[in-house]
């Protein structure tokens, strides 16, 4: 699946988007979280307060407990400040 | 009609081109947001911030009587007084128009996936502007 990062966690992790193909035992968004925090300390920094992590299954908003499935992109955010 | 552009908004021809051809409008309320102080940069969710715009004028047409709905949102780097965002609502009447494009403005705030950052600091998100979509509730 694409997981792309926007605003701090962009920059914190360095990259705007990655494909990667998280192990089975992945079931929701908190999981997936968990999963690409072993992946370096630029994750775990991104990551370390999930409380302003937002994230969107298929460019629709998500909570941290909703079943992943099989998306196409899964986006994680702080929270939004347009307007 | 929701756009995201870089390039800035002229009110007074989105409010002429959301009125010509019809007569069924009385009340058009206009909100235009500015850049206050700073120079902004705002970054978006290309694809997402479109589809949430359209969910939220989807979401306004279900609660008031509304005959149009302009938004535009601009992203890029940004000076003080600029335009940011604007919203407009046409309505037979005030009251859907008044009270529509302050839940517009309330809904883009919490949800619309767009960021300010003010030179290196990411703008933080205000409780304040949850509670005021949570009204709406």
């Amino acid at each position: 699946m694409k997981v792309l990062y926007f605003a701090s966690l962009r920059q914190k992790i360095g990259k705007q988007e990655e494909n990667v193909t998280p192990p089975d035992n992945v079931r929701d968004v908190a999981g997936l979280i968990d999963w690409l925090t072993t992946r370096g300390p630029e994750y775990a920094a991104a990551f370390e307060n999930k409380k302003v992590v937002r994230a969107a299954i298929d460019q629709e908003h998500a909570k941290l407990d909703a079943a992943l499935g099989r998306p196409h992109e899964v986006a994680f955010f702080p929270p939004v400040t347009g307007g | 009609m929701n756009r995201v552009q870089t390039e800035d908004f002229d009110v007074s021809a989105e409010i002429k081109n959301l009125v010509k051809q019809r007569s069924d409008i009385g009340a058009v309320v206009t909100f235009s947001g500015l850049v206050r102080d700073v120079t902004l940069t705002l970054e978006h969710y290309a694809g997402m911030t479109e589809r949430e715009l359209t969910k939220i004028e989807a979401e306004a047409n279900a609660r008031w009587d509304l005959q149009a709905v302009t938004i535009i949102h601009r992203v890029g780097t940004l000076a003080p007084a600029d335009n940011i965002v604007l919203v407009i609502t046409a309505a037979a009447h005030r009251k859907d128009a008044f009270e529509a494009a302050e839940f517009l403005m309330d809904y883009l705030k919490t949800r619309a996936p767009l960021w300010k950052r003010e030179g290196d600091t990411w703008v933080e998100a205000k409780s304040s502007d949850d509670d005021a979509a949570e009204r709406w509730k």
